[in-house]
C-alpha cells in the first residue's frame, strides 16, 4: 500500500494577536507548524504503516523553510519527503494550489491520498476536494475512521448530527480531521535522524501544467481587501432594566453574527 | 468566456432524507437580496429524490424558479453523484452566481464543483454584497483564526461560487402567495465514476460538546446559585446552539461538574460567544475565558471585574435577563 | 563559539515541550497532592524513546546528546519536577554508570532493556550514616564463591521499587576506605533483595523514594559494575553526570515558575492596574530571568562539555549549585508575586517552591558542590 499524505506548514494562529494601536495582526514570532488536520493525516497514514507495512510519502508545498515540518513527518516516522517549492507557485488560490500539488502527485504511485481537512490559517477545505478532482478520485471529506477490508476501504465520515459509514474503492482522496487522529510525537531516535535524510525538492519541472494554472496567475479568487475586525474597545458598561437589557444583547449578537 | 451569458443567482438547496436544511432557507433570503441589487432571478438547485412537492415552498421563502433534479442516484449525498448532476445544471443553465451552506455537504460538493468548472470558490462567507460599481459578487469572509477579515472576488470566471456559513443569514418570512417556476432537468449519470458507495448513516447524539470546543458558552457563577437557576441557562445555551460552563464557585459546591468549569484550575475556553452570568471574575476566570471573540457579562455588581474585559456589561438580574432573552432569542431565531 | 541549538536539538525542543505541555502538565498537580508516581507518563515516555536519549543506537538508545538529555529533564521539570527526576535518576544514575564501566556483556544485557524504558534504573549510595561522606558505607559485599552476599540498607532511592535495575555501591574491604568500594549491579528480583519504608517528601512528591534493603542478597560475580575497590571513582563520576541532570531539573523548576509569574502579574491587577506594570516586580523579575539564563548556560555548556569529551566535574557542581539556588529563589519569590494565592495549591508555584528545595539537597548539597568546586580551584 503507497500514501500520499499532503501538508502544509501554517502559522500557528492561536498565536496570532492583534496590535492594539495599529489594528494589524502581528505574525513575528508567531511559531510555525505542520496544520493540526495534516498531522492528524499523516498520523492515520503512519497507523496504517504500522499495521500493514505502508510506505508513506509526504509532501508539502511552500516556501524553502517548510523543510521543518517534513522533518518533523520523518521524526515521525514517513518514509519519503518531497518539497515543493518554486516562486511560480506564489499567490496562489485554493484552485492554483490543487493544480500544482495534483500535477506534482502525477510523478507518484499511490493507493492511498490523504490530506488535512483544512488548514488553520486558511479554513477553506477546498484543497483537498479539488485535488481529487483534478486526479479524478473519489473523495471523503472529515474522515475520522479508515480501515482497509477486501480491498475497499472503509472510511466513517463525521457529520453535523453523526456519522456515515462509506466503502471506497482504491485509489482514493481522504480529508482527514485532527479530532479523528491525535498524533503521535516525534519519536527520539527520529529526531535524531530526521537531518540526515534526503528530501526531495521538487520545482515547477515536476509540475506539467502551463503557466497560468500556476500561482496568482492560475487563481480565479482574488483577495480585494483584508482587514481585522478593529481593536477591542473598552467595553460598554449598561445599567439598565432588563428588557432594555436584552435589547442590548440581542443586537450585539447581530452586529457579531451570532444569530 | 463572456460574463454576460451567465446570470442569475443560484442556491444549491441541501436537504437531508428528504428535508430542507435551514441554511438552505437562510441562503434564499440572502440570494433575493443579491438578486433585487442585480435585477436577476433567484434559482433554487433542488436535487434529491422524491422531493418535488416541496418545491413550492422555496418559492415561498424567494425563489423565483425551482430546478428540480429528482433520481433514485441523489436520494442520499454522495460527491460524485451530486457533482455530476449539479456541473451538468451549471453547463446548462450558466448561472452568475452558486452558493452553497458551509457544512459537511456543502464543502465537499462546492470544491469539487469548482475544480470541474475551473472557476474560483470562496469558503465559509460571513457577508455578500454586490459591488456597487462592477456589480460583482464580493465576498467576505474570516482567515487566520479569525484573526483577519478579508473581501474576496472573482471577477474573470464565472459563476462565482461561495458556501456561507449555516445561521449568519436571514431566512425571509414564508410567503405562500409568491408564484414562481418549476422546472425539471434530468442529468445523464456516469455511473463508471461512481466509487463511493454508502453503507449506513448513523444519527449519533454527540451529547454535550466539550466546552473547549463550543462556539457559544453561556457561563453561571455565584450570582446564579443553584441547579434550578442554571436549568434557566442551559434553556439558553440550547435556544442559541451553546453549552453551559461555569465558574468555580459552582463546581466547588456541587452545582456543575468539574469538566465545565472554567478557569485557572479548570478549562480554557475561547468561543465566539461567552455570555457570563452572575460571574464576578476573579483573576483565575479570566485567566480562563479572556482570549473569547466576545464576551457579554452580565453582573449584579456594577464594580465588579468581569467588566473590565467585557464587550457589554449589563448590570442586573441574570436570573431575570436570562429567560427574558431565550425567550426574544426564539423569537428572532424564528424569523 | 556558538550558543545556538542545532536543528536536530531544536527539534527535539519541540517535542518535548509539547510532550509536558500535553501529557505531563495535566497531572502535575494530582501526583503531587497523593503522591502517585506517574506510571502512565513513564510508559509514553518510554514509548518516544526518552530512556535512551544519549545512549547509542547499537545498545538500544537514541543515539543523541547531552544536550538532548539535559533539555529533557529541564521541559519535563517546568511542568512537573517529579517526572523530571524520574527520567534524571534512570539515565544518569543507572544507564550511564553501566554504559560507561560495564562490560560488553554487561551492556548487552542491561542497555537495550533500560534505553527502551521497557526497565526503569536507580542508583544506591546514601546510608543512614553514609549521606555526604559517601566512604562511610555500611552495605556489605562479601566474596563467596561465584557470588558476593549483599547485607545492609540503602535509603532515600529515587525510582526504588519501580525500577528494575539498581546500580548500588558497597564495602567489599572496610580498610581500604574509599578504595574499598565496590560497585554492583542488582536486578530487582534477586532473592534477599526488598524494598523498605516509603518516604514521605516536601517535594517531589510523586516520585518514589523508598529503602532498599540486602538480606543475605546473592549478586553473580558477572554482575560487578568496574573493577574491585573502583566504586567510589564509580560513584563521583555517576554524580558528576547527575549533576548536570539535577542542575537541568532546577533549572526547569525555576524557568516553570518565571513562566507563572509572568502570567499571574499580567493578569492580577491591584490598584488598578496589572501588577506586572509596577516597577517593583519588574525590577525583581529582570533579576531573576537574568539568573535562570545564566543558570541555563552554565547547565548548557557543563552538558557540552560532556559531549565534548571534555573534563566537567567542577562546571557539574557549579551549574548544579547555581541552579539550585536559582530555582530556591525564583520559587520563593514566585509565592510572594501570587500573594495569598500563591500560598494555595490553586497555581502551581507553592508545589515549584517544595520542589525546588530538593535541588540543594540530593546527588551532593550545596555545600558539597562548593567543595568540589573550590578543590578544583586550590589544588
Amino acid at each position: 500500500m503507497k500514501i500520499v499524505v499532503c501538508i502544509k506548514q501554517v502559522p500557528d494562529t492561536t498565536e496570532i494577536k492583534i496590535n492594539p494601536v495599529t489594528g494589524t495582526l502581528i505574525r513575528d514570532g508567531v511559531p510555525s507548524i505542520m496544520n493540526p488536520d495534516d498531522k492528524g493525516g499523516l498520523e492515520l497514514a503512519l497507523e496504517l504503516k504500522d499495521k500493514y507495512g505502508a510506505h508513506v510519502t509526504v509532501i508539502t508545498m511552500g516556501p524553502p523553510q517548510a523543510e521543518l515540518i517534513l522533518r518533523e513527518a520523518y521524526a515521525m516516522g514517513a518514509d519519503r519527503a518531497i518539497l515543493l517549492t518554486s516562486r511560480a507557485f506564489g499567490g496562489a488560490d485554493t484552485l492554483a494550489t490543487s493544480h500544482t500539488i495534483a500535477a506534482a502527485l502525477k510523478n507518484l504511485e499511490y493507493d492511498l491520498i490523504i490530506t488535512g481537512r483544512q488548514a488553520i490559517d486558511g479554513d477553506t477545505a477546498q484543497v483537498g476536494p479539488q485535488i481529487a478532482e483534478h486526479l479524478g478520485l473519489p473523495q471523503v471529506s472529515y474522515v475520522a475512521g479508515f480501515d482497509v477490508k477486501d480491498g475497499k476501504y472503509i472510511v466513517k465520515k463525521e457529520t453535523e448530527d453523526g456519522y456515515q459509514m462509506l466503502e471506497v474503492s482504491s485509489p482514493a482522496l481522504m480529508t482527514v480531521l485532527a479530532s479523528g487522529y491525535k498524533a503521535r510525537y516525534m519519536n527520539v531516535a527520529g529526531i535524531v535522524d530526521a537531518y540526515d535524510r534526503e528530501i526531495d525538492i521538487w520545482g515547477d519541472d515536476k509540475v506539467d501544467l502551463p503557466a497560468e494554472k500556476l500561482g496568482l496567475k492560475g487563481s480565479p479568487t482574488r483577495v480585494n481587501k483584508a482587514f481585522t475586525k478593529g481593536i477591542k474597545a473598552a467595553g460598554e458598561v449598561h445599567e439598565v432594566d432588563p428588557e432594555q437589557a436584552v435589547n442590548l444583547i440581542v443586537s450585539k449578537l447581530k452586529e457579531k453574527f451570532i444569530i | 468566456m463572456n460574463k454576460a451569458d451567465y446570470k442569475h443567482v443560484y442556491v444549491f438547496i441541501e436537504q437531508r432524507e428528504g428535508k430542507i436544511q435551514p441554511v438552505a432557507l437562510e441562503l434564499l433570503g440572502k440570494a433575493r437580496d443579491l438578486a433585487d441589487v442585480l435585477g436577476e432571478k433567484v434559482v433554487a438547485i433542488f436535487p434529491g429524490h422524491n422531493i418535488k412537492d416541496q418545491a413550492n415552498d422555496l418559492i415561498a421563502y424567494g425563489a423565483d424558479d425551482v430546478i428540480v433534479i429528482d433520481s433514485p442516484e441523489l436520494e442520499d449525498y454522495i460527491t460524485e453523484q451530486y457533482a455530476q448532476a449539479v456541473y451538468q445544471l451549471v453547463i446548462a443553465f450558466r448561472p452568475s452566481i452558486v452558493l452553497f451552506g458551509a457544512t459537511t455537504i456543502g464543502r465537499d460538493l462546492a470544491p469539487r464543483l469548482s475544480a470541474r468548472l475551473e472557476t474560483g470558490l470562496t469558503a465559509d462567507c460571513t457577508k455578500l454584497e454586490i459591488s456597487e460599481d462592477t456589480k460583482e459578487l464580493m465576498m467576505t469572509r474570516p482567515a487566520f483564526g479569525g484573526n483577519l477579515m478579508a473581501t474576496i472576488m472573482c471577477t474573470q470566471h464565472r459563476p462565482q461560487m461561495s458556501t456561507v456559513r449555516p445561521g449568519v443569514m436571514q431566512k425571509r418570512e414564508k410567503d405562500a402567495s409568491r408564484k414562481g417556476t418549476i422546472i425539471p432537468f434530468e442529468p445523464k449519470f456516469d455511473k463508471s465514476k461512481f466509487a463511493v458507495k454508502l453503507l449506513e448513516t448513523v444519527k449519533a447524539d454527540k451529547g454535550k460538546i466539550d466546552i473547549t470546543e463550543a462556539k457559544i458558552l453561556v457561563s453561571g457563577g455565584r450570582g446564579v446559585g443553584c441547579k434550578e437557576n442554571f436549568a434557566k441557562l442551559e434553556a439558553l445555551a440550547q435556544q442559541i446552539g451553546g453549552e453551559v460552563s461555569s465558574s468555580r464557585a459552582m463546581v466547588d459546591a456541587g452545582v456543575m461538574p468539574h469538566d465545565r468549569q472554567v478557569g485557572q484550575t479548570g478549562k480554557t475556553v475561547r468561543p465566539d460567544l461567552y455570555l457570563a452570568c452572575g460571574i464576578s471574575g476573579a483573576i483565575q476566570h479570566l485567566a480562563g475565558m479572556e482570549e473569547s471573540e466576545l464576551i457579554i457579562a452580565i453582573n449584579k455588581d456594577k464594580f465588579a471585574p468581569i467588566f473590565q474585559v467585557a464587550d457589554l456589561g449589563i448590570v442586573g438580574d441574570a436570573n431575570k435577563i436570562v429567560p427574558m432573552l431565550t425567550e426574544r432569542l426564539a423569537k428572532e431565531m424564528k424569523r | 563559539m556558538n550558543f545556538q541549538l542545532t536543528k536536530t536539538q531544536q527539534l527535539f525542543q519541540q517535542m518535548i515541550r509539547e510532550f509536558a505541555e500535553k501529557e505531563v502538565k495535566p497531572l502535575a498537580a494530582e501526583v503531587d497532592d497523593t503522591e502517585r508516581f506517574p506510571d502512565e507518563t513513564v510508559a509514553k515516555m518510554a514509548k518516544l524513546g526518552l530512556f535512551g536519549i544519549y545512549i547509542p543506537k547499537n545498545y538500544g538508545g537514541a543515539g543523541g546528546d547531552h544536550i538532548m538529555y539535559s533539555m529533557a529533564v529541564e521541559e519535563l521539570s517546568r511542568v512537573c519536577a517529579t517526572t523530571g527526576v524520574i527520567l534524571s535518576a534512570h539515565t544518569s544514575l543507572c544507564m550511564s554508570p553501566i554504559w560507561e564501566f560495564g562490560t560488553e556483556e554487561q551492556k548487552q544485557k542491561y542497555l537495550p532493556k533500560l534505553a527502551s524504558g521497557e526497565w526503569l534504573g536507580a542508583f544506591g549510595l546514601t546510608e543512614p550514616n553514609a549521606g555526604t561522606d559517601a566512604s562511610a558505607q555500611q552495605t556489605m559485599a562479601v566474596e563467596d564463591g561465584d557470588y558476593y552476599i549483599l547485607n545492609g540498607s540503602k535509603i532515600f532511592i529515587t525510582n526504588a521499587g519501580k525500577a528494575n535495575v539498581y546500580v548500588i555501591a558497597t564495602m567489599t574491604d572496610k580498610s581500604l576506605k574509599n578504595k574499598g568500594i565496590t560497585t554492583f549491579i542488582v536486578d530487582a528480583d534477586t532473592p534477599g533483595f526488598s524494598i523498605g519504608k516509603k518516604e514521605h517528601k516536601l517535594g517531589i512528591r510523586g516520585s518514589a523514594t523508598c529503602e532498599l534493603i540486602f538480606e543475605n542478597c546473592r549478586v553473580p560475580k558477572s554482575n560487578m559494575l568496574g573493577k574491585l575497590g573502583e566504586g567510589f571513582k564509580i560513584a563521583m563520576k555517576t554524580l558528576d553526570g547527575g549533576r548536570i541532570g539535577i542542575a537541568s531539573q532546577a533549572l526547569g523548576i525555576a524557568q516553570g515558575a518565571m513562566d507563572e509569574t509572568v502570567k499571574y502579574t499580567k493578569e492580577r491587577k491591584q490598584f488598578g492596574r496589572s501588577i506586572s506594570a509596577f516597577q517593583n516586580t519588574q525590577f525583581q523579575m529582570a533579576d531573576l530571568e537574568t539568573k535562570v539564563q545564566a543558570a541555563r548556560l552554565l547547565v548548557r555548556s557543563a552538558a557540552w562539555k560532556q559531549d565534548a569529551g571534555l573534563p566537567y566535574s567542577a562546571d557539574a557542581a557549579m551549574c548544579k549549585l547555581f541552579a539550585a539556588e536559582t530555582a530556591m529563589e525564583v520559587t520563593t519569590k514566585a509565592v510572594q508575586f501570587h500573594g495569598g494565592y500563591g500560598y494555595t495549591r490553586e497555581y502551581p508555584v507553592e508545589r515549584m517552591m517544595r520542589d525546588a528545595k530538593i535541588t540543594e539537597i540530593y546527588e551532593g548539597t550545596s555545600e558539597v558542590q562548593r567543595m568540589v568546586i573550590a578543590a578544583k580551584l586550590f589544588k
